[in-house]
């Protein structure tokens, strides 16, 4: 062994290629099989995709960094399960590309948070999370209820995703930038919004402040959704089986 | 420098600056018209081009430098890599404590986006895994390969090229977090137009190792090569695969990574973790397994245990990353693959850990002596001591106690400041003399300071870890005799305070160190060269002349 050895070292494309190969061992056997095997993710047919403003807000959600403080996966433990609800699916985040599973909790997992606070305690809480919570160590997000929402090309975001997997219809990509802005204006007319995203899409002014679509506005929709694409987690039995 | 450079050479690194200047321009413009963040890139393209420009164009009328330069090596890139890892080690270890510090009291901190948490974080990791860590990996991997082949860099333009197109990749991803353009994949922000520049800078880093390797006058490749070598092709497969993505529309920052859910949980930890591996680890131990033995003028202890080591490293470490996910969506039976392999990781792992400090056998005097010396010795230690508690923390059910808590920042900076801070700063004290030859350092008293700063500043940093993280997975998981959870998030977040503030005070520690590190390596610079160039580095064997009697401290 010591003796090939000592002969593949005197070459340097032989060497190279050699680490390339047994590098590449791990990877393959440990990733390829989890886009075959069937039961790596769940079904879910009532799974449903993000709006075009919740998009933005989880967009925001990575730009701010929310992810370097907040989990978004409930492990299979007790007391993660009593604490933050059901333990995560892997089918809740197939649509999420990339995850947001996170490696941290500074501050809580947020997995769940969808509907476990009003709009307006989760838009006093980012403006400044102190005048909520007084001892907070989580940052202000003041700025973002002045930032007009970005809208106009929301439309290539949906396609993007589209092409990776996510099933956007043409409807729903012809419709985006408006569909954004209705979804937080009620008082527009929301009727195709909600056909194509399903009678259980919230729309409201989540900003408190109905004459801009803001920021604010998305990253709340998308709080509030957290946790509620799909009811696989809920109803028992659960389809994987728990760990311990 | 640049009239180092012939002119031919002087004359590619125009075109090159020229399209890359083209390059910014045309982001500019279509990032403007898209109304996109692309915008701003490309105005730092320009600039950065028009910034590398200024020296070129200066020291483009210098006559053509002399022949004789062919026989000795090339080291002006690695000098102008130590300054640049440097700078980067002040700049990211700066937000480093910054960051602590808003841990503590989150309103340190201005009223603006690009200065809360969650910006700041990406730039601190970003600043010293990629700014620091990598360009003093380019720069020493640059010395080494000269030093153990024998043979001058294969030319002259590729180092300048690699050297400065890997400031520009960083540049980029740093500035992107603080205006907010990321992909939010931890280790992995930089969106799609910074990846695919570091693909092409990585392209030429490889082939200029093989080109040098391939001119080398030592029939056998030295053992750091081969970490190294590591380094390079698998942090480029790992980068390209993580990284495939849809962007958006090509006049805009934004992409759709290629993989989604659980698919992508698991390749980002597959590349998390051997981000780990190979650059934080299979880099620095190319480093370690040259410096060491060179500044204690003993060969290598055992060369199979070097070969046992570095492939044991190359194929375990690839299995691992999955410890990153125990007990959530990922199956179970890839959670039992990465917990396996990480137990049998700690084999090769203390192999080349014990392989270093048994080097040492016979030169422990010099260890008492030479805190350059203590510096690699230290690293090598904690090295030995941050695997044994990675590989214990893979253990499931530990990982149920440690994910999510501070246990897992504990344990990084065991291994970042520890190990990959402590080798460097190590190797830089033994090359800052060599490559501007000097005797020795301008302060040894000062390099002695800094060894006892670092060292206070990590123990500090990770015991205060260790307490938060273990007391607050305890809290997480105490039940009453109700059987209800005792303790609210907030009360385990409240019990975090004083550790967070002892943390920020060891990283202060550590991040004085590294200040003065930067007087006295600036200083020793500007002091005059003595006469004789002073003994200690390798050198190039003149052509007719037979090899001369320093032999490679190895096999
Ligand atoms: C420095 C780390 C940090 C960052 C960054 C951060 N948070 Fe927090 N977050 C916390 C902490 C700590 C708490 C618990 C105290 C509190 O409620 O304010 C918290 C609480 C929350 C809660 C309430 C959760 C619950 O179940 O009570 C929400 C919602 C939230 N954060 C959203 C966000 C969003 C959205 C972002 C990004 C814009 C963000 N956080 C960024 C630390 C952080
Ligand atoms: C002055 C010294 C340093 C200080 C004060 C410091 C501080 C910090 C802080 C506060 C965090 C965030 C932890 C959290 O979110 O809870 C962090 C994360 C991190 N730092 Fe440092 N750091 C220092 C040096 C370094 C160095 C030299 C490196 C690498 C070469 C490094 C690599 C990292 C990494 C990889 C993380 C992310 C950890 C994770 O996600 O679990 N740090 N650091
Ligand atoms: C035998 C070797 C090692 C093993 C088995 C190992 C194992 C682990 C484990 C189990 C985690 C925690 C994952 C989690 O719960 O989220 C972790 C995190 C980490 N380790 Fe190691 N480790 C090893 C060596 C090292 C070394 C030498 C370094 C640094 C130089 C390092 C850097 C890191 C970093 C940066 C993280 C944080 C990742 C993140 O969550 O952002 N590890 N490691």
């Amino acid at each position: 062994m010591f003796g090939t050895h000592y002969r593949i070292e005197r070459k340097s494309v032989v060497l190279a290629v050699a680490i390339m190969i047994v590098a590449s061992i791990g990877g393959l056997i440990e990733i390829a099989p989890l886009f075959t095997i069937d039961e790596t993710v769940e079904t879910d047919p009532n799974m449903r995709v993000y709006t075009p403003l919740e998009l933005a807000g989880r967009n925001i959600y990575m730009r701010e960094g929310c992810y370097a403080c907040h989990s978004q996966m409930i492990r299979t433990l007790r007391d993660e399960v009593e604490r933050y609800g059901p333990y995560s699916l892997a089918v809740e985040s197939k649509y999420d590309h990339p995850m947001l599973w996170g490696s941290k909790r500074t501050g809580p997992d947020l997995a769940r948070v969808g509907g476990k606070y009003s709009d307006q305690w989760h838009t006093a809480h980012l403006t400044n999370p102190r005048d909520v919570v007084p001892e907070s160590i989580m940052p202000r997000y003041s700025f973002l209820r002045a930032a007009p929402l970005q809208t106009a090309h929301l439309a290539d975001d949906l396609r993007a995703l589209r092409r990776v997997g996510v099933p956007y219809t043409d409807e729903m990509i012809a419709n985006a930038t408006a569909d954004a802005a209705a979804q937080a204006s009620p008082d527009d007319d929301t009727a195709g919004l909600v056909k194509r995203y399903g009678d259980a899409t919230q729309v409201r002014t989540f900003d408190g402040d109905k004459d801009t679509v803001t920021e604010m506005d998305a990253l709340v929709a998308y709080l509030q959704i957290l946790g509620k694409l799909s009811s696989a987690a809920h109803t028992p039995p659960p389809v994987q089986t728990a760990q311990k | 420098m640049v009239s180092g450079l012939t002119v031919n050479e002087r004359q590619r690194a125009l075109v090159v600056l020229a399209l890359l200047a083209i390059v910014g321009m045309a982001m500019a413009a279509f990032g403007a018209m898209r109304g996109d963040l692309l915008q701003v890139h490309g105005f730092v393209v320009l600039l950065f081009s028009l910034v590398v420009l200024a020296p070129v164009l200066k020291g483009y009328f210098a006559p053509e430098p002399p022949a004789e330069r062919l026989h000795d090596y090339y080291d002006d890139p690695i000098k102008v890599g130590i300054i640049l890892s440097m700078i980067w080690a002040v700049f990211g270890m700066g937000v480093g404590d910054w960051v602590a510090w808003l841990l503590a009291f989150p309103d340190m901190t201005f009223d603006a986006a690009w200065s809360s948490f969650g910006r700041l974080r990406p730039v601190h990791t970003t600043g010293v895994i990629f700014g620091f860590g990598g360009s003093a990996l380019i720069a020493t991997s640059f010395h080494v390969m000269q030093r153990t082949s024998r043979a001058r860099l294969a030319d002259q333009f590729s180092p300048w090229f690699v050297l400065i197109g890997y400031q520009l990749f960083c540049i980029l991803a740093v500035s992107g977090y603080l205006i907010g353009i990321t992909q939010s994949k931890e280790y992995a922000e930089p969106e799609w137009y910074a990846d695919i520049w570091l693909v092409v800078v990585w392209v030429v880093y490889l082939l200029l190792y093989l080109r040098t390797l391939a001119r080398r006058k030592e029939p056998h490749i030295y053992v750091a090569n081969w970490y190294y070598l590591a380094f390079i092709l698998v942090v480029a497969i790992l980068h390209i695969v993580n990284n495939l993505a849809v962007p958006a529309s090509f006049a805009g920052v934004k992409s759709y990574s290629a993989f989604s859910g659980v698919q992508d949980a698991m390749t980002q930890w597959w590349y998390g973790h051997n981000a780990v591996a190979f650059f934080l680890t299979a880099g620095f131990l190319g480093m370690l397994y040259y410096y060491l033995p060179k500044r204690a003028e003993r060969p290598i202890y055992s060369y199979r245990m070097s070969i046992v080591g570095f492939w044991g490293i190359t194929f375990f470490y690839m299995w691992a990353g999955s410890h990153h996910l125990h007990y959530t969506a990922l199956p179970d039976w890839v959670q039992t693959l990465g917990m396996t392999f990480s137990l049998m990781l700690l084999i090769p792992s203390w192999i080349a850990a014990g392989n270093a400090l048994a080097t040492l056998n016979g030169a422990w005097h010099r260890v008492r002596d030479d805190a350059a010396l203590r510096f690699m010795m230290m690293a090598a230690i904690f090295y030995g001591l941050s695997t044994f508690e990675g590989s214990f923390m893979a253990i499931r059910p530990v990982n149920a106690l440690s994910h999510y808590t501070d246990w897992t920042v504990a344990h990084v900076h065991a291994g970042v400041l520890g190990w990959d801070a402590l080798i460097t700063f190590g190797a830089f004290y033994a090359l800052v003399p060599w490559l501007w030859k000097r005797e020795r350092m301008y302060s040894p008293v000062l390099v002695e300071v800094h060894f006892w700063l670092a060292l206070a500043g990590t123990l500090i940093y990770v015991f205060a870890m260790w307490n938060s993280g273990i007391i607050q997975g305890l809290m997480w998981r105490t039940y009453n005799d109700s059987g209800t959870l005792t303790y609210s998030f907030l009360d385990t977040m409240i019990a975090m305070h004083p550790y967070y503030i002892a943390r920020a005070i060891g990283g202060l520690l550590f991040l004085t160190g590294t200040l003065i590190a930067c007087y006295n390596i600036w200083m020793t610079i500007r002091r005059p060269a003595p006469r004789a160039a002073p003994a200690g580095d390798t050198p190039l064997p003149q052509p007719g002349a037979p090899l001369p009697a320093n032999p490679q401290p190895a096999e």
